[in-house]
């Protein structure tokens, strides 16, 4: 039989707002231990929620680039649940009538495919706990500590419909997921430190037109390695049971890392009746047309488009696909240099190569940080185009430039790397060479060809790198006469 | 000489005739001599008010005057939170707790010049119409102290009524201030939903919770709510646009006023004799001083009683959710999280909070969410087009605003449903927002206060004010007689 | 209008450690107050809107803007907490053993 995985995403995405969801605290969290604190925010007795304008924008953002519709009238539920980090016990959240529905996020690679999006709704975080104690997992912790600074912080809820067939679709979409969320500057969108959480719902069936088999619930994905390897493991581990006759059991199984598998049972889960109802505290939103356009108007472009265009300006899929997922200073530095003159090709192949080589020798984190511009990188290309630098001795100049030494030119001069493609000069080191080894321009003129190699390599060592290989090469096998 | 009144002490204090200080020294005293027998306060704040009162004399004499309020001594029910004063609701969830902010209603009292003399005793968290479901034990009726103050404001109520502050703030969540007003003889109002900010009043049922005055006079709270309504940021329900001032049309009288008489609302059978005795006076005197009056059906309102006992309950078991034991109040120790909650809920909690908690966890769980709760929220909207059919013909309503008169202690507390029956008059403008006031017009057969209410459209208060303040003078009801030294304090202690 | 409550359940949901009796008081009381309040299932509500809001208020926001004037100093923080360690809350573990 052949099995089939059928995955569906939820994706929580914490906003980079200034204040947090429902209070004018900092929706900052790496600070002090309950510092960024008010009574809203802590659940005090009396406190209420007054909503963030900025975040409501940021989710209908998120909604408009997956392709869906928002919703005219979304309301504010509570939903129900008792947790020591969850300040009043419920979560201000959404029910039936979410800020955005019915959208779609196509997933390109080795794994295309439209995957649907349900709703994009907002949420509020919880504090943070810790346990401490026992051997320091959860099962085994004697107390946990609580630190409220994150309780409040603006989430986006984003729920996939099934549509995912595999471990690695379902890299594939949180990838694209991060990518746009970063590209609409909504969220840190760092997926170490937490601000992007996928949970995965994992069922398998007998077959495409096979009813749905029992879904199980994993969490606890902090990268999208770990979210991949927990999907494929999943798929396997209830393939096998099926495979053997058992049954799935409904649950929500951990992702352990350092073992490589996914456990159950061992966390108590409360009850799912989360007894939504409205919020009384907050009245409806009334999202209107002239708002939404407003949003529309402020969305940028794209990842997929832009993957689109780098490749209609003659980069492989691959290379656009990797400038598109790199650093977003990367992807403008291209741009800059091609708009400097650069050919695209060659300014994404450095951009993306020597350039992120380069920068991580100099232990410089990003391309803003560096003194490194789109045409310094244009003038650099067309010296090499030039056959002033030789390939080698513009990696030197790029370091040069990147540390600071200035323009190209002055760094390629300051550092005495400009090619020699002075033939006279040239002419006159491949005559010192032929004097020097009489013996193998002898095999040479008899036809051992593979000895220019030999030649060109004197002359570039003689030069200390900065003859023009090409000219010395031609100037060898024309005195050798082939 | 005693003031009772605010208007009249904010005239002495101007006058020179008294000071500040001289009104606290006059409510410290009064309270002295009765809050043994009466219950009214859970927490006096003697030095605190003697302090503020010499303060608000230093900036009197300064020149510097922050209106009618300055220098008044008024009690505040224990679930307003206040900066560095203990704050209970009533609650042994929350004995001992001191919030670090203050309620906007508090802040507002502050800033208009009034002294904060204590905080009153309540129903916990406000759940009830007796005050007996404090957990701090019972307040009793200034006129009678057998009796019951009414609830959950009881101890606002009791506290003015007996002269232990000029005037009060309670709670309204179904007749919880004008209800325990009509008993203790004294002015309670609702304002419209969403005119006084419910920022740091612990919720009971957020979406019917107002903060209210309670005072011997209609025009001392028509002041006291002029000084704490208004837009709160930090509220999103509180209402954005301006009202006119409450107070504005006092002098108005009744001549032409159309005066709805809703005689069954809420589908009360059963009113005392007395009672509508007394309301059928009060409502041939507005006829004498020029109302029409006509008799008004708002069937939708039968169901009132229903619907509150189902949104209420549903409202307060997330509100009541934060009570845990983690982060502030009431801990019992536990071997898991789970466990420690639990145990500190259910041993924090009294009967009817708990009652009420598991009311709502259940209306509001899969499979009865929508029969319950969601019905209830139709229901609701089916009472307010009854009201909107009902101004349309009239300006205000009226009715009684309880159907008996303060009853003993104990009477009601085993069944809960006879408790809930209290509030008939007065939930239905709660379910639709509107404000409602009680005015006392006169005694029943065991000299126990009666009170008449009156009904206006959402941010009409300037009108329904107009109406109570001309009810009241047509009544003559003296308010005083529990404060009067010689009168005694009646019933158990007499 | 006969009602079935579980009330050890919803005991549970709403986190009351409640006796057996207890549960079968209020379990009693519970279904006797709902049995009366359920009457209003036999209103007609066809095509009525809920009212979650007494008055008609849409859009109520505030500006992205952070208030230093409500943070809270840590010792205010604090201060109530019936137990805590360093800068933290303390509550018991959050687990169970199976
Ligand atoms: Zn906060």
């Amino acid at each position: 039989m052949t099995w089939e995985a059928v995955i569906g995403l939820e994706t929580h995405v914490e906003l980079s707002t200034a204040s947090k969801m429902f209070c004018g605290c900092p929706a900052r969290f790496d600070a002090e231990p309950n510092t960024n604190i008010c009574p809203v925010c802590l659940g005090l007795p009396g406190a209420l929620p007054v909503p963030n304008r900025e975040a409501i924008n940021r989710i209908m953002q998120i909604g408009l680039a997956l392709n869906c519709s928002v919703t005219r009238r979304p309301v504010f539920h509570r939903k129900n649940y008792f947790y020591a980090d969850l300040p009043k016990n419920y979560q201000i959240s959404q029910f039936d009538l979410p800020v955005c529905v019915d959208g779609y996020l196509e997933v390109g690679g080795d794994h295309p495919g439209r995957i649907r999006i349900e709703r994009v709704h907002q949420e509020e975080d919880t504090g943070k706990s810790t346990h401490r104690g026992g051997d320091g997992r959860i099962s085994a912790a004697e107390y946990s500590l609580l630190d409220f600074n994150r309780s409040g912080v603006p989430l986006v809820e984003i729920v996939t419909r099934p549509d995912i067939r595999s471990a690695a679709q379902a890299r594939a979409y949180a990838q694209e997921l991060r990518l746009l969320v970063e590209a609409l500057g909504v969220s840190d969108a760092r997926l170490e430190e937490g601000s992007i959480r996928f949970d995965a719902n994992v069922s398998v069936r007998a077959g495409p037109r096979a009813p749905l088999g029992t879904k199980v619930e994993i969490k606890n994905m902090n990268s999208f390695r770990s979210l991949e390897r927990a999907v494929s493991y999943e798929i396997e581990r209830q393939t096998a049971r099926l495979s053997s006759g058992q049954r799935i059991v409904m649950e929500t199984r951990h992702w352990d890392e350092e073992a490589g598998v996914t456990r159950g049972g061992r966390i108590k889960e409360g009850s799912s009746d989360y007894r939504y109802f409205p919020d009384p505290d907050l009245v409806p939103m009334e999202l209107d047309r002239d708002w939404e356009d407003g949003m529309a108007a402020l969305l940028p472009e794209l990842p997929s488009v832009r993957r689109v265009r780098y490749e209609e300006m003659g980069i492989d899929a691959a290379q656009a696909a990797n400038l598109v997922g790199a650093e977003a200073g990367l992807a403008q530095l291209f741009e800059d240099a091609v708009e400097a003159g650069a050919g695209a090709p060659q300014a994404a192949n450095w951009a993306t190569g020597e350039v992120v080589a380069s920068l991580r020798k100099a232990g410089i984190p990003s391309v803003g940080g560096s003194s490194l511009t789109g045409s310094s990188l244009a003038e650099l290309l067309g010296m090499i185009r030039q056959g002033t630098l030789s390939g080698s001795a513009a990696r030197e100049v790029l370091a040069g430039v990147i540390a600071g030494e200035g323009s190209p030119a002055e760094v390629a001069a300051g550092r005495d790397l400009l090619q020699i493609s002075d033939t006279g000069l040239l002419e006159s080191v491949v005559d010192e060479l032929i004097a020097a080894n009489p013996d193998e321009f002898a095999r040479l003129k008899d036809g051992e060809r593979k000895l220019v190699g030999f030649f060109v390599g004197q002359v570039m060592r003689n030069t200390r790198g900065k003859a023009d290989p090409k000219l010395a090469g031609t100037l060898i096998t024309e005195r050798a006469g082939l | 000489m005693a003031f009772t009144t605010i208007v009249g002490a904010a005239r002495a204090l101007r006058d020179g005739s008294v000071t500040s200080v001289g009104l606290a020294e006059q409510v410290l005293q009064r309270t002295s001599m009765v809050e043994a027998q009466l219950h009214a306060y859970l927490t006096l704040d003697s030095d605190g008010l003697m302090e503020a009162a010499a303060r608000a004399d230093e900036e009197l004499a300064a020149g510097s005057d922050r209106g009618p309020l300055h220098g008044i001594p008024i009690a505040v029910k224990d679930n307003m939170t206040t900066r560095h004063m203990e704050t209970t609701a009533g609650s042994r969830i929350l004995s001992g707790y001191v919030p670090p902010y203050d309620a906007t209603a508090i802040r507002r009292l502050r800033d208009a010049g009034a002294l904060i003399a204590g905080k009153t005793n309540l129903d916990e968290f406000a759940m009830g119409s007796s005050t007996e479901n404090s957990a701090f034990g019972p307040t009793r009726n200034p006129w009678n102290t057998d009796r019951v103050p009414g609830g959950s404001s009881g101890g606002s109520a009791a506290a003015v009524a007996a002269g232990m502050a000029l005037g009060g703030l309670g709670s309204d969540t179904g007749g919880s201030i004008r209800q325990p007003a009509s008993l203790c003889g004294v002015v309670g109002a609702k304002p419209t939903y969403g005119a006084v900010s419910r920022y740091g009043l612990i919720a009971f049922a957020s979406s019917l919770d107002q903060i209210g005055p309670i005072a011997h006079r209609v025009e001392d709270a028509a002041l006291l709510l002029d000084a704490i309504s208004g837009h709160d940021p930090l509220d999103s329900t509180s209402y954005p646009g301006g009202i006119e001032p409450s107070g504005a049309r006092l002098g108005g009288g009744l001549d032409g006023v159309r005066v709805g008489v809703a005689r069954r609302l809420g589908g009360a059978d059963a009113v005392e004799p007395d009672v509508e005795a007394a309301f059928d006076r009060a409502l041939a005197a507005m006829e004498g001083a020029g109302a029409v009056t006509l008799e008004v059906d708002l069937p939708s309102t039968e169901q009132g009683l229903s619907a509150y006992y189902l949104i209420a309950p549903a409202e307060c078991s997330a509100n009541l959710a934060r009570f845990d034991g983690v982060r502030y109040g009431l801990r019992v120790d536990g071997a898991t999280t789970e466990q420690m909650m639990s145990r500190s809920r259910a041993d924090g909690f009294g009967p009817e909070v708990t009652r009420r908690v598991l009311l709502g966890t259940f209306a509001l769980s899969a499979g009865y969410h929508e029969a319950f709760y969601g019905q209830a929220q139709k229901v609701r909207t089916l009472i307010r087009e009854d009201f909107a059919r009902a101004y349309r013909q009239c300006d205000v309503l009226v009715s009684p605003t309880s159907a008996t008169t303060a009853f003993p202690l104990g009477d009601r507390t085993e069944d809960p449903l006879s408790m809930y029956v209290s509030d008939v008059f007065t939930i239905p403008s709660n379910l639709a927002g509107h404000p409602a006031i009680s005015v006392p017009v006169g005694l029943d057969r065991h000299d126990l206060p009666i009170g008449f209410q009156v009904m206006a459209p959402a941010l009409e208060e300037a009108v329904m004010f107009q109406v109570a303040a001309a009810v009241e003078s047509l009544a003559g009801f003296d308010t005083t007689v529990p404060f009067d030294p010689s009168y005694g304090l009646r019933g158990g202690v007499r | 209008m006969a009602i079935e409550i579980d009330i050890s359940h919803v005991a549970r949901l709403a986190r009351l450690e409640l006796s057996d009796r207890q549960l079968d008081t209020y379990g009693r009381q519970c279904r006797e107050l709902l049995e009366h309040v359920a009457r209003i299932q036999a209103v007609d509500t066809e095509g009525v809107e809920p009212t979650s809001h007494p008055l008609p208020m849409t859009n109520r926001f505030r500006e992205d803007r952070i208030t230093p004037e409500t943070v809270l100093g840590h010792e205010e923080v604090l201060a109530q907490a019936p137990d805590t360690e360093g800068p933290f809350f303390r509550v018991p573990p959050a687990i169970e053993e199976a």
